[in-house]
């Protein structure tokens, strides 16, 4: 089974979605990275969706799922690259995605996550 | 109204809601329909290839082109002979879940479509049909 | 019923068919005067809508015109009535290409068997029915060739009426002018959605102060709009909401769950805060630094 490459920048995680995934990748995509998130002690985490034509429900559940569990292991997780007419679908279909921030680009992505983080520490 | 052409396929292994995917967006193109407008499409079937997949046990899908005029549509038929819906309202209220995704599947499709129909009978089968008109 | 052996058309057309086809130009004609259409291809379509006309008739088939074996008359009244359409020519007009067939072909039919009545009657009646049914399809072709026309026209109206403008880097504005349908709302915020894709805005602002009325469908398309550009990573500010849009925005319970302001200005403003911009003054010239450039 293919395998979607997850790489490291600093103390961030990088994917970027390039396959049209089928369930049992996108599941392997989810473990993988809750692992490496771990593993690493990412703060952040990248998914770049902008080679997705399509966003359906159980692409958007494990979104939200990797949101939420970087929330727990204290990493935050920003989407970029939606294209435009996902992003109509979705509101359409009633996705909600939540606890999933978004960001236009890998570089406002990055921008974001730094924000994200240093706010956080600023509270703490 | 005619069917200009029809293509059908196998629902029956995980791979299969790739094929789907693929094959309904290459006769969206084909019918000219916009990249929003195909989209839509795609996403819904995906999501109900999936429900064939999952809760019916697998099953087909049938595509065809229509044209009314000078209109031109596709419809999608997902036919199964799995377990059946016994609450057809009730699956179709956003959130409801049977198996935990995230409850938008038939509702979902729906809101996506311009015309919908499903017919299930517990214990026969189910049949979903998705169409968008251009 | 007509079957091929005892209708004359045929063999008719066969033994006239240059008679005929010149005195069926002369109606054509006199009942298009002072149209500029180019006699060479009015001869062309003539001479193969007459020539179509007696192959199919071979067949002695006369109800049913969309059959094969009439396809190449169809196909012949298709051109003349897209060629027609396109240069504004009306349905009558191009109605007139079959009906005008008539006058001399009854008269070719009178000549023929003037005195067998019975016949004559039989023979003017299948005629009639078949070039009714043709005018009417020229009609109806023309009708879709129009509305293609229009719906072509629509689009490019569509294009050049709503521009995407960039106020700032990272700011865009969309000023909607004039009264919006469904269906231009649509391909306006895909446009939308596009441009802040392409330009990597952070904040779209979306004027509708030239927007007369918002119904709902109208109001539902711009929250979907904002909703997407949210979810891309984007946020909209919407601007230019009069009283009476924001009356009918409460009136038809449109939750509005977007931020919104009077002016662009003020939303322009907002959107620069947003950024973490200011704007400040230059420094005024000084007194002393205006006397030296007046020195020079």
């Amino acid at each position: 089974m293919e395998q979607i490459p997850i790489m490291k920048i600093g103390d961030c995680l990088l994917v970027s979605i390039q396959v049209d995934m089928h369930d049992r990748l996108a599941m392997a995509l989810q473990d993988e990275l809750t692992g490496k998130v771990v593993e690493t002690r990412a703060r952040g985490v990248m998914i770049d969706i902008s080679a997705l034509e399509i966003v359906d429900s159980f692409i958007g559940r494990m979104l939200n799922n990797i949101a939420a569990m970087t929330r727990v292991l204290d990493a935050v997780t920003v989407v970029v690259g939606m294209r435009p007419a996902v992003a109509i679908t979705l509101v359409e279909l009633g996705l909600q995605l939540t606890g999933v921030k978004t960001a236009l680009n890998v570089d406002s992505g990055l921008a974001l996550i730094r924000r994200l983080i240093d706010d956080e520490e600023q509270a703490d | 109204m005619n069917i200009e052409k029809s293509t059908t396929m196998p629902v029956k292994a995980a791979e299969d809601v790739v094929r789907v995917r693929q094959a309904v967006r290459v006769q969206a193109v084909d019918a000219g329909f916009s990249l929003v407008d195909q989209t839509k499409l795609v996403t819904a079937a995906s999501e109900i290839a999936r429900n064939t997949l999952e809760y019916g046990g697998g099953g087909d899908l049938l595509i065809e082109t229509l044209r009314d005029g000078v209109r031109r549509g596709l419809r999608l038929t997902f036919t199964d002979q799995g377990p059946g819906i016994a609450d057809i309202p009730r699956a179709m209220t956003d959130g409801y879940t049977s198996g935990g995704g995230l409850g938008l599947g038939l509702s979902g499709a729906k809101r996506l479509s311009n015309e919908f129909d499903i017919q299930s009978t517990p214990g026969k089968g189910t049949r979903v049909m998705l169409g968008r008109w251009r | 019923m007509a079957t091929a052996e005892n209708v004359l058309l045929p063999q008719l057309i066969a033994k006239h068919r240059d008679a005929l086809l010149a005195a069926w130009i002369d109606q054509q004609r006199a009942a298009n005067r002072g149209s500029n259409e180019d006699q060479a291809e009015l001869r062309d379509y003539s001479a193969r809508f007459l020539d179509s006309l007696r192959a199919a008739a071979a067949t002695g088939q006369f109800e049913d015109i969309a059959t094969p074996s009439w396809s190449e008359a169809r196909h012949v009244l298709e051109e003349v009535s897209r060629a027609r359409a396109l240069r504004g020519a009306t349905p009558t007009q191009t109605a007139t290409f079959v009906f005008s067939l008539k006058a001399p072909l009854f008269d070719l039919l009178g000549r023929e068997l003037g005195k067998d009545a019975v016949a004559l009657a039989r023979e003017v009646w299948i005629i009639t029915l078949l070039l009714d049914k043709f005018g009417l399809y020229t009609t109806e072709v023309f009708q879709k060739s129009r509305e293609g026309v229009i719906q072509r026209q629509q689009d490019e109206l569509l294009e050049l009426s709503t521009p995407v403008v960039t106020l700032w880097q990272g700011v865009l504005a969309l000023p909607l002018i004039g009264t919006l349908d469904s269906n231009r709302t649509q391909v306006v915020m895909e446009n939308l959605l596009q441009t802040i894709v392409s330009t990597g805005a952070q904040i779209a602002i979306i004027d509708i102060t030239g927007v007369p009325t918002v119904d709902t469908l109208v109001a539902q398309h711009l929250l979907k709009t904002v909703s997407a550009a949210r979810l891309m990573g984007a946020d909209c500010i919407i601007s230019g909401i009069r009283p009476q849009i924001a009356q009918t925005i409460v009136h038809l319970g449109v939750e509005l769950n977007v931020v919104s302001k009077a002016t662009m200005a003020d939303a322009f403003a907002l959107a620069l805060r947003r950024l973490g911009k200011t704007v400040v003054d230059r420094a005024k010239p000084t007194a002393q630094a205006n006397d030296a450039k007046l020195a020079e």
